[in-house]
């Protein structure tokens, strides 16, 4: 559980873009740089599930990236429980969108890598046992990767990623490529995993829905540079019902708006 | 074994009809008694053993120098940059081409053979253990990043898995060229083994135990693709090999 302060972020990259697209800025030429986010200014609270929307390229993938440590900022910075983000590390795990599990070690073994210099045997074996189970997985300890439907995957990688016990979770489009029942199932897991842990968790999704049924808060980002467009708790019970929740209804078509989308059903 | 049953029948139908003498051309009934001749008096195994002992060592020093050069020039860059040219221009120099310089520095003997034997499988197990390496999937290292990996780590649990597949590839085929190679080797830099046997024997214009001979060696590099090949079966390599 940790609370995450952005301070002035910014995040430069260089415009590799040859052919200019119409919705680019005719001002960046390629080869010069332009700022992907600049001076983002964000706080996420202990315990929070926070659903992270905003258009395609407008910076979310690399702003998680930073907040996990794989990429440093032009300048600003991320701290996590005031202390300042330099790399990676076990504290705050990025849950990848697919293929992050090691294809050649079983489940069971990927489940352990974090916990690989836990000297208690047993106390490692009923924690990795602990988030097999929890990710219903028991029976398939010893399967490889590549012997796993896709759903299966992803458990396994959430899973992992729970079992260094970390305080910040961070995924990035984590339901991308499932199926429309896995997809709903895999989202009640992290919503669960959530309510039982309450872990800091980001989640970026392109999934109105899944911001609107999983958020504590939700957070529109606007694109090139990412700014924040809209910022709102949803104080609502879980499992949430549109229909019987006119407020969400009405977000959910302001949220369409605000992405572009004129006509939502 | 159909196809052997044939080429055999072809074979004395050719030796039957054929303008050859039995000297130059003989029956494979012939030849196949002399391999038993050569077997039961020792010679075979004796040149047998003296070339599958080159091959060994050879091939292991490659194996043991080779894909750890190959893991360090993928891995770092500016090893890589320095190195690749000097391996671009020694690559495809035919081992064969070795041979004076290696008797020149090396002398009569194992070494020699040794030394070629090397250099044929070391060349395609660097190139291709560095293009494995640098094909690696880059989750993997931040995967690695993430759980807090030292660079010990990265390398016994990401990279050395994640190029298996390729490097067992590649162990098959420089295994192949490796067995190609000693035979030359064989030829020329000393007075053992089953190329020397069949240079000798050709001397002694024995055409049927140059046969013999190629018999063997056939044979041999059957048996050695099909360990390698058993390496493929590993479980924790399945998911490279079944993707071809
Ligand atoms: N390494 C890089 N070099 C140059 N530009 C980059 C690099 N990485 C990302 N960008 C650019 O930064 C912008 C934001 O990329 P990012 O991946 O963060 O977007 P995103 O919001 O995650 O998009 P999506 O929703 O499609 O995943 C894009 O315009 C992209 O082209
Ligand atoms: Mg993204």
């Amino acid at each position: 559980m940790s609370r995450i302060e952005i301070q002035q972020l910014t995040k430069q990259y260089l415009n590799r873009r040859v052919h200019p697209r119409s919705g680019d800025d005719p001002a960046i030429k390629p080869g010069d740089t332009f700022d992907v986010i600049s001076a983002l200014d964000l706080n996420f609270n202990n315990g929070e599930m926070v659903c992270i929307l905003g258009p395609s390229g407008c910076g979310k993938s690399t702003m998680l990236r930073i907040i996990a440590g794989f990429d440093v900022p032009s300048s600003g910075q991320v701290l996590i429980d005031g202390r300042k983000v330099r790399e990676p590390g076990t504290d705050h795990i990025f849950v990848f969108q697919q293929n992050g599990l090691l294809p050649w070690m079983t489940v069971w073994d990927n489940i352990g890598l974090g916990l690989r210099h836990m000297k208690d045997k047993t106390e490692k074996e009923s924690t990795i046992t602990e988030f097999i189970e929890m990710v219903e997985l028991d029976g398939f300890e010893h399967h490889y990767p590549h012997q796993l439907s896709g759903g299966m995957q992803r458990r396994a990688e959430l899973a992992r990623a729970l079992a260094v016990n970390p305080n910040l979770l961070i995924m990035d489009e984590p339901f991308s490529g499932l199926d429309f029942l896995t997809h709903m199932k895999m989202r009640e897991e992290v919503v669960n995993m959530h309510e039982y842990l309450r872990k800091t968790t980001l989640v970026v999704t392109h999934d109105i829905d899944d911001a609107l049924i999983m958020g504590d808060r939700i957070v529109v980002l606007s694109s090139s540079p990412a700014t924040v467009r809209l910022d709102c708790h949803l104080d609502y019970d879980r499992p949430r019902d549109f229909e019987k929740l006119p407020e969400l209804s009405q977000l959910r078509s302001e949220i369409f708006f605000m992405l572009g989308v004129n006509y939502a059903v | 074994m159909v196809t052997f049953i044939v080429l055999f029948g072809v074979w004395e139908l050719i030796h039957r009809f054929g303008t050859w003498s039995d000297q130059v051309f003989p029956s494979p009934f012939v030849v196949l008694t002399s391999l038993k001749d050569l077997f039961e008096n020792g010679t075979l195994v004796k040149h047998m053993v003296a070339s599958l002992y080159r091959v060994t060592i050879g091939f292991y020093a490659a194996v043991l120098v080779g894909i750890p050069a190959g893991i360090l020039m993928g891995r770092l860059e500016f090893v890589g940059k320095l190195l690749n040219p000097l391996l671009q221009f020694l690559r495809p120099i035919s081992p064969l081409a070795w041979i004076p310089l290696a008797m020149l520095w090396f002398g009569i003997g194992d070494v020699p053979a040794i030394f070629l034997i090397f250099l044929s499988s070391f060349f395609p197990l660097v190139v291709s253990t560095i293009a494995a390496v640098k094909s690696i999937n880059p989750i993997y290292f931040q995967v690695a990043a993430n759980l807090n990996f030292n660079t010990w780590e990265v390398t016994t649990m990401i990279t050395l898995p994640a190029i298996l597949p390729s490097v067992i590839t590649a162990l098959r085929i420089s295994i192949t060229i490796a067995w190609l190679v000693v035979v030359a080797a064989e030829m020329i830099a000393v007075q053992s083994g089953l190329g020397y046997l069949i240079l000798d024997s050709r001397n002694a214009l024995r055409m049927d135990y140059v046969m013999a001979g190629m018999i063997v060696i056939g044979a041999i590099g059957l048996v050695l693709d099909f360990l390698m090949r058993q390496l493929e079966r590993i479980e924790s390599v399945q998911w490279g090999t079944q993707k071809k």
